[in-house]
This record gives structure tokens, sequence and C-alpha cells, in this order.
């Protein structure tokens, strides 16, 4: 492998890395916003409504 | 008729683990890094960053706007979405191609997902042992029954059947326990998990070190060199001055490169080309080959999105939990993907062993070797498999939710009939797939037709009316009421222009190169295998694929027509208050 191809590599798999780090912070920074936390048994689909 | 009962998600994580697990696929780990491997890692990764920013990005947020606008005026799917969006009624029509391909994706996709569940079981029990390719190819159209149509069927462990039955039954079970209960408590515990099971791999991987030191230049380094390095060493020969340069092998290996050259100082026939960046980066198909992959990748265009933000909230986040879905699928394909399939299968295989494998070829012809001659290959074989198992499950989901949606949309039906309807059409069109399998002629087929072409077709839909229907300034507000992060002003311009245009560009060229035949750079016109599979040299299996998608077409759009639903678009006007 060459210099270049691991600067490419490093350079890709750093920004992809980079950027889903970001958002996973973003996302639960705000967790207690983000989170409805209501319960499941509300959200169950309508197989005993009919 | 049932009562329908309005669903939503539980939790942001739980809508970007769904988003994402729907995105990543097999092409994560096996399409992508064929792909850059061809076309010169440095070269490909410029194109495909660009291609994500221009084309990947913003018709992923488009949609997962225009999804959560439809679904506060009550409509889960796309004939309603657009239909809601647009006031125009024709759009619930076009808006019937966001069921469509889904639907018949799904077709076809449960039985490569049982592919996937049968090698994880038979590394796990010891049945594959192979010494060469040509091995692990004869067990493979074995297994999927390639040699002639109906072989596919039995219920062996060396068999498909019994696989596909499960993962049947497993993705209607979860389907039928609906959005929370259903799909986002399955994505919330598979997506963690395949990406646990990734990194066991890659480790495993980046330590294969040299495994047989009669071939010293086949290493994990030379496989992440023919993955990444981003000039391409090929060796040519001719043989007179006057003929062309004919293409022999490439080279990765420094010690081998440095011989090959030191032969062609000695010898006029042969030469070592160095293909550079900048020359790979003029050849078009390396951005259609990109563009594509970015396209298919973040599953923009299936009707997928769409659906699943219709059941947000109206203040719940799109622009912050679309970035993060998109991020964490280019994660799994770049970070992981990248670093997995290619390092492993010229470790064991040479570059010359590898190149040219197409995604089948490397997925269940040379991965499976190299597992079997791996230390502890079983363990990493049924890992591996397991991991495209979750991987494809994930995805095979969320195919099912739009038809589900739109069934219980249109048909005013509960989850318990709508499911049965959906079951029976996909059993029908599954069975139909499984039982064409001489060539795999009913599933390239409808993946040809649907699985691309449809796609480009609805993509490009939804961002014209995103960006030219509804506007792009009323979107991108709508888009940002609730989110954590803004659309950049910039992406205004970019969806009502670039995207769009570009889309255009490479679906024309798609159609040409794909369909006509015409080679960008090179001479010479030849219809596809697909047109003259319909019309040149009919093929029967191949005509029956495109009728099947046309019944379920018709069918899709009776439905819409007979929907009085639709009529009354504006239940609620979220967006005009």
């Amino acid at each position: 492998m060459t210099t270049s191809g691991w600067l490419v590599m490093l350079v890709s798999v750093g920004a992809v890395t980079c950027l889903l780090a970001v958002c996973l912070y973003l996302v639960f920074r705000s967790g207690d916003r983000a989170e409805r936390l209501h319960g499941l048994e509300s959200e169950t689909p309508d197989v005993d409504a009919d | 008729m049932g009562q329908r009962i309005s669903e939503s998600w539980n939790s942001r994580v739980g809508i970007i683990l769904a988003v994402a697990g729907s995105a990543v696929g097999l092409g994560n780990f096996l399409r992508f890094p064929g792909q850059a491997a061809e076309y010169g890692g440095g070269a490909f990764m410029i194109a495909y960053f660009i291609s994500f920013l221009l084309i990947g990005l913003p018709i992923c947020w488009a949609e997962w706007a225009m999804g959560r606008m439809g679904g506060q005026a009550g409509f889960n799917s796309a004939p309603g979405i657009f239909n809601y969006i647009t006031r125009r009624p024709a759009f619930k029509y076009l808006g019937a191609l966001g069921v469509l391909i889904p639907v018949v994706i799904y077709m076809y996709y449960v039985y490569i997902e049982a592919w996937c569940l049968g090698y994880a079981v038979n590394f796990l029990r010891g049945g594959m042992q192979f010494a060469a390719v040509e091995q692990a190819s004869e067990f493979w159209q074995s297994f999927i029954g390639i040699q002639a149509d109906g072989s596919a069927i039995g219920f062996g462990w060396d068999q498909v059947g019994c696989y596909l039955v499960l993962v049947f039954i497993l993705n209607f079970v979860l389907i039928f326990r609906g959005i929370s209960k259903g799909i986002e408590l399955f994505c919330r515990y598979a997506m963690p998990a395949l990406v646990l099971l990734a990194f066991v791999i890659l480790f495993r991987v980046l330590t294969l070190g040299v495994p047989d030191a009669n071939h010293p230049e086949r290493s994990v380094q030379n496989g992440l060199g023919f993955m990444w390095n981003p000039a391409k060493q090929l060796v040519e020969t001719r043989t007179s001055p006057t003929e062309e340069w004919e293409f022999v092998e490439q080279i990765v290996d420094p010690q081998r490169l440095e011989l090959a050259r030191s032969l062609a100082a000695e010898d006029p026939h042969q030469r070592v080309r160095t293909v550079s960046v900048w020359e790979q980066l003029v050849n078009p198909q390396l951005w259609l080959a990109a563009a594509g992959q970015i396209f298919f990748s973040l599953s923009v265009g299936f009707g997928v999105i769409i659906t699943y933000a219709s059941y947000l909230r109206k203040k719940d986040d799109v622009v912050l939990s679309g970035l993060a879905a998109t991020s964490a699928n280019e994660f799994c394909e770049v970070a992981i993907g990248g670093l997995i399939t290619l390092p492993a299968a010229v470790t064991f295989l040479g570059v010359a062993g590898v190149a040219g494998m197409g995604t089948f070829g490397l997925g269940f012809n040379v991965l499976p070797m190299v597992f079997s001659n791996m230390a502890g290959g079983e363990i990493f074989g049924f890992l591996f498999f397991f991991l495209l198992f979750l991987a494809a499950v994930t995805s095979s989901l969320s195919m099912l939710q739009p038809g589900i949606a739109f069934l219980e949309e249109s048909l005013n039906i509960n989850r318990k009939q709508s499911v049965t309807i959906l079951g029976f059409i996909t059993a029908l069109g599954c069975g139909f797939v499984v039982y064409f399998s001489q060539d795999v002629k009913a599933l390239d087929t409808l993946d040809f037709w649907v699985g691309t072409c449809l796609i480009f077709i609805l993509a490009s839909i939804q961002i014209i009316i995103f960006s030219w229907v509804l506007g792009v300034e009323k979107g991108i507000q709508a888009a940002n009421a609730g989110s954590s992060l803004r659309i950049p002003r910039i992406f205004g311009w970019i969806m009502k222009y670039v995207s769009p245009s570009l889309l255009l560009i490479i679906f024309i060229f798609w159609v040409l190169n794909k369909v006509f035949g015409f080679s960008l750079g090179q001479s010479g016109v030849a219809y596809s295998s697909y047109i003259k599979d319909l019309f040149i040299e009919p093929n029967r299996v191949a005509q029956l694929s495109v009728l099947l998608v046309a019944a379920v077409a018709t069918l899709f759009v009776l439905i819409i027509a007979l929907n009085k639903n639709y009529s009354n678009y504006s239940k609620k006007d979220a967006y005009d208050d």
C-alpha cells in the first residue's frame, strides 16, 4: 500500500467516522428533548381493535 | 373492516437506527468495496463524497421532510403523501412507484436474505470447507438452484428452502408487531449487534498478516492497497508496435511492481502503466459508478424513508436525524465494508483472484472460500454471514412497511388484514423468483427494471416535487421546523438545480449505457441483455418478470383510483397555518 493509499484511506475513514461521531453527539446531547419515552404499549398495531 | 390506529416512533434513536438499518445492506459490504477498487480508491472516493453532498443528502432530506408533512395530514404512503403535498391528483399515481418499488424488491431481496442465513448456519455446522473458489461457486450454484428452474426448492441444510421460509416468517412477524414494537425494537438491537460483529471480523481480517509464506504478495497490506491506492499500476502487453496495448494484470505489491518494471525495461512488448487519479477522474464511468453507489446505498428513491418519516410528529427533528442515519450508513460502508471485504479476499486469493468479481461473486464465492481457509474460519464465516443477514433483515423490513401503510390507508383495513394481503402478494412474487432460479434470471430482471431503473425515476420525481412543486423555500422551512440542525442555505440551490440536473444526466447516461449499450469512452453499441431478453431474443422468464411488475403496478393503481381518501387530501393542513 502506497503512502497516498494510506492517506486516502485515513481521510475517507476519518471523515465518515467524524461525521457519525458529531451526529451521535448532537443526537444524544438533546436526548431529553428528543426521546419521547412513551410506553411501547400505546404504539402497538391495531390487532385488537377490530 | 377494522379500525386503524395511528402509530409513531418511540424515540429519535429508534427511527435513526431504523432508517440506517434500511440503508445498510449487502451493498455496503460487498458492492462498495468492489466498485471502489475497480475505479481506483482515491479517485472513486472523491466522486463518491461529491455525489453524497449533491445527490444523496439532498434527496434524503427531501424525503424526510415530505414524509413528515404527509404524516401530519394522516398519510403514510407515497401516493397519499404526493397527493397531499402537490394538491394535484395525478401525483398520487406517481406515488404508486413508492409502493411498487419496495414491494417488488422485497420479493427477491428476501431470497438473498435467505442465502445469508443459510451460509451462516452452514458455516456454524462445519459444512463450508472449500479448497478453491470453484468449489465455493459450485456450492452457491447448487444452493440457489442456478442450474435449472425449480431446483432451488428443497429443504435440506444446504438448500435455500427452509431458510427462505424462516426469514419470510420473521419479516412478517416483525412487521405485524408494528412500527415501534416491531421495526424499531428489532433495529435497536440488530444495528448495534451488526456493528459489534463487524468490529470482531475487522479485527480478525486486519491481523491476518501473510497467511501463505509461498505467496508473500497476498497480504492484508496489499489488500488495503488494492482497495485504497489512488493510482493504479497496470501491466500491459502487445505483440507489435502497431497494435493496441492489452491489459494483463494489476499489481499492488511493491516488490512485484519493481520486478515488472525491470522486465518491461528489457521487453519492448511489455509496459507498466500508471493510471493517475486525474486520469481516472475524467472517466465518466467512474462518476456514474460513484453516484450510483451513493444513490442505492442511502436507500433514497425506494419509497422507504418517506414512509418511515411519516410516523414522526410535527415537531420531531428530521434534519439531524436524516444526517445521523446517512452518516451511520456511510460509516458501515466506508469504515467497515472498505476495510473488511477486499483485504480478506486479497490475502487468500491475491489481486488477480479478486479483480472484477461482482457483488454475488465476491460475497458468495470468494469470501466463503476465504473464511473456510482462515484459522477459526467456521466462527468468522458464521459471524460475517450473520452480519449480512442482520443487515438484510433491517432492509427487508423497511421494504414491507410502505406496502402495509398503503393498504391500510387506501383500503381502510387493520394491520392483520394488511399483513395478510401483502404476505399473499409477496409470497406469490417470491415464489416466482425462487422457482425461476436458472441463471438467477427472474431476480436479475426484477433488480434491473425495478431495483435500478424505477428507483432513478422515483428519486427524480421526489426531488422535483420537493424543489419545484412544493417549492424549495417552503420545503426547507418545513424540514427545519423542530429540527436540531438547519439545512445550510446552499442546499436550497443544490436541491433546486443541481440534484435534479445531476439525476437527469445520470439517468440519461445510465439508459444509454445499460439499456442501449453505448459505452462511454469506447466505440461500439450493443443492446443490453435486458433489452434483448424482452424484444430481440425473447426470454420467457424475463418477460414474465416484467409482467409480474406490471400486474402488481396495475393492482396498486386500481386501488388508488378507487380510493376516496385521496380526494380529501387536506384533512389537516399542518403547514399552511
